[in-house]
């Protein structure tokens, strides 16, 4: 019973992990159809950059807004000089996001090395809370990561159905052409959401690097993380993120849990079996 | 594309200048160069069917070469003793059906997708058998993989002579080319290519869309199972690494750098990546090959979408209809 529920925990402080990546991913896929396969590389490069910035200032708050203004710059630049120019080419723009991330991987690993990183998180944030009923005790740092994860979901949801802007982003998701024909700046629009997206995955590196640690490899795993979550969950929905970040973060625990060599094949097993039956996802509508 | 292509000058003039390498070349050359250009080649060559004439871009195609090369050490013989020791010819046919029957299954679920979702897929599962071949020991004997894999002696030719090594992936790269390239304009290829443009007039039409996209699959699938078999007995030996993300994206690489118009892109992609992965080292610091590969094939995939072939048409046959990669 206690592992279970542990297991349950980490399973979903994971997901809250996983929901903070990906999110940001599936909506710059829901609006633009830009699948960018160099998210993971935003997410390490984002820790890194927050790394600097806690080297530099001692605070670990600034190493979160480092990471995600850097990032969220870093966006908007990509936008505005690379893949406006590539609009409606799907697939040279994957490929063009895959160049990226391999000579960002590559230039990562020669400015921060092959060595391990490890935040400092605050003394607010740091050790266990005692006093749970079964489990006795669990790391404060990952329940933040989960409140955190629900806060930017319901910030996330709010901006976009209750702003203005959010009602532009969610009318392109629908129909592209339409918004642009309302006289609407397509191209801000665009450039707005990346800059967001590219936010969210610079402060989900922050995030996570302070919850295990930032090393070179950890751009792929959350690419994938990401990929496996949209596919699942259904593109351009946040809810959509979050019921797949759910659904794929458990599984990834419990199959650590009670059956740890063939852990991967569940995720792959849930994967398939999301497409079999609603191939858009299960929050996705279909195209 | 008329049929008097296939015997031009300039193919004679290719094979020639091939089939007589060896005379010139040292052993490093040969196999280092030679072997694992035509290998490469061999399995981008199912990538360029997919994603070129069959508008299906797959990262798969080295997972299914890698579960071949695997088959070859579970099956054969290896020198962590753990082979059944089954023989060769067994072997070999087992690793072809069983890489034919994983690549077909991920084609099964890859095309219930469309267009970067496929991708998507693709490397989700090629990230997924890597993860699974690393953890698991029972089979695949996790993070060390197998060693000890040899290439065989047939018919007396001891294949892990370098000049034989090099013949040996020339017959198949050949035999390969001219398979695709024939099967491109058969029927089924001309078929292929309806489904790439237009999906939805050809099931109008009365084709099975479906089938003919999983037969395509299952054809790379055959490519990528002789690529993997030709790989582990080049290297000895065959471990997860191998099979990872890094050489899958290879592959795309290597057919996009190539160009996805002509199946010949595969082996002229294959060549400038294994020189480049060869010779950075000279060009650069020793460590940042992919940095320099990367530049290459952003540099490519930004200003000629149709790779090196893309090129060489526009400057030698200015006019001609050339067969546009699919960018859509």
């Amino acid at each position: 019973m206690k592992l279970f529920l542990i297991t349950t925990l980490n399973g979903l402080t994971l997901a809250a992990l996983y929901f903070l990546v990906a999110s940001g991913f599936s909506l710059v896929f829901g609006l633009m159809r830009n699948v960018n396969m160099a998210h993971g590389s935003l997410y390490l490069l984002g820790a890194y950059i927050g790394y600097q910035f806690q080297e530099a200032t001692g605070s670990w708050v600034a190493a979160i807004a480092g990471g995600f203004l850097s990032m969220a710059l870093l966006g908007l630049l990509l936008q505005h000089y690379l893949f406006r120019f590539l609009e409606g080419q799907e697939l040279r723009q994957t490929l063009v996001t895959i160049g990226i991330s391999i000579i960002a991987a590559d230039l990562m690993l020669a400015y921060w090395g092959g060595t391990t990183y490890q935040f400092e998180i605050p003394d607010a944030l740091y050790g266990a809370l005692r006093g749970i009923p079964v489990i006795k005790v669990y790391p404060i740092y990952r329940l933040f990561i989960l409140v955190a994860a629900i806060t930017v979901g319901i910030a996330l949801w709010l901006f976009l159905n209750r702003t203005r802007i959010g009602m532009m982003i969610r009318a392109g998701v629908d129909d592209r052409d339409m918004l642009s024909a309302t006289g609407v700046n397509v191209h801000l629009i665009f450039a707005l959401t990346f800059a967001l997206g590219a936010g969210l995955a610079g402060l989900a590196g922050v995030v996570g690097g302070s919850a295990l640690s930032i090393a070179p490899g950890e751009d792929l795993r959350y690419l994938l993380a990401s990929l496996v979550v949209v596919i699942v969950g259904g593109m351009g929905s946040v809810a959509g993120s979050a019921v797949g970040a759910i659904l794929i973060g458990l599984t990834e625990q419990y199959g650590l849990a009670y059956s740890p060599t063939y852990g991967v094949v569940y995720t792959f097993v849930i994967m398939v079996a999301v497409l079999a039956v609603r191939p858009q996802g299960i929050m996705g509508r279909s195209a | 594309m008329k049929r008097t292509d296939l015997i031009s000058p300039a193919v004679i003039i290719t094979a020639l200048l091939l089939a007589a390498f060896p005379l010139l070349a040292n052993a490093f050359w040969l196999v280092q160069i030679g072997a694992q250009t035509f290998i490469y080649g061999i399995i981008a060559l199912g990538l360029i069917l997919l994603a070129g004439y069959g508008g299906m871009v797959s990262l798969a195609q080295m997972s299914v070469a890698g579960l071949a090369g695997y088959s070859m050490a579970i099956f054969g013989l290896n020198s962590a003793g753990l082979g059944l020791g089954w023989p060769l010819p067994v072997v070999i046919i087992t690793a072809i059906i069983l890489a034919t029957i994983f690549g077909t299954l991920i084609g099964v679920l890859s095309v219930r997708t469309e267009g970067i979702y496929t991708i998507m897929i693709t490397l989700a599962v090629a990230t997924g058998f890597f993860y699974f071949t690393r953890q698991n020991y029972a089979i695949f004997n996790g993070f060390t993989g197998f060693a000890g894999i040899k290439a065989p002696v047939i018919g007396g030719y001891d294949l892990r002579n370098p000049v034989w090594f090099y013949y040996l992936c020339l017959i198949f790269a050949a035999f390969s080319y001219l398979a695709i390239t024939h099967l491109v304009r058969s029927t089924f290829g001309v078929a292929l290519q309806g489904v790439r443009d237009n999906a939805r007039r050809m099931e109008a039409l009365g084709f099975h869309v479906k089938a003919h996209r999983i037969t395509a699959y299952a054809i790379a699938s055959v490519l990528a199972a002789i690529g993997g078999i030709l790989t582990v007995w080049m290297n000895d030996r065959i471990d997860p690494s191998s099979i990872g993300v890094g050489p899958a994206i290879d592959i795309l690489i290597i057919a996009v750098i190539g160009g996805l118009g002509h199946p010949v892109g595969a082996f002229i992609g294959a060549l400038i990546f294994t020189l480049v992965d060869n010779f950075a080292i000279d060009l650069i610091d020793r460590e940042r090959f992919n940095t320099v590969i990367g530049a290459v094939f952003l540099f490519i995939v930004l200003f000629s979408p149709d790779g090196v072939i893309g090129w060489w048409r526009r400057l030698f046959k200015p006019g001609s209809s050339s067969a546009r990669a699919s960018s859509q």
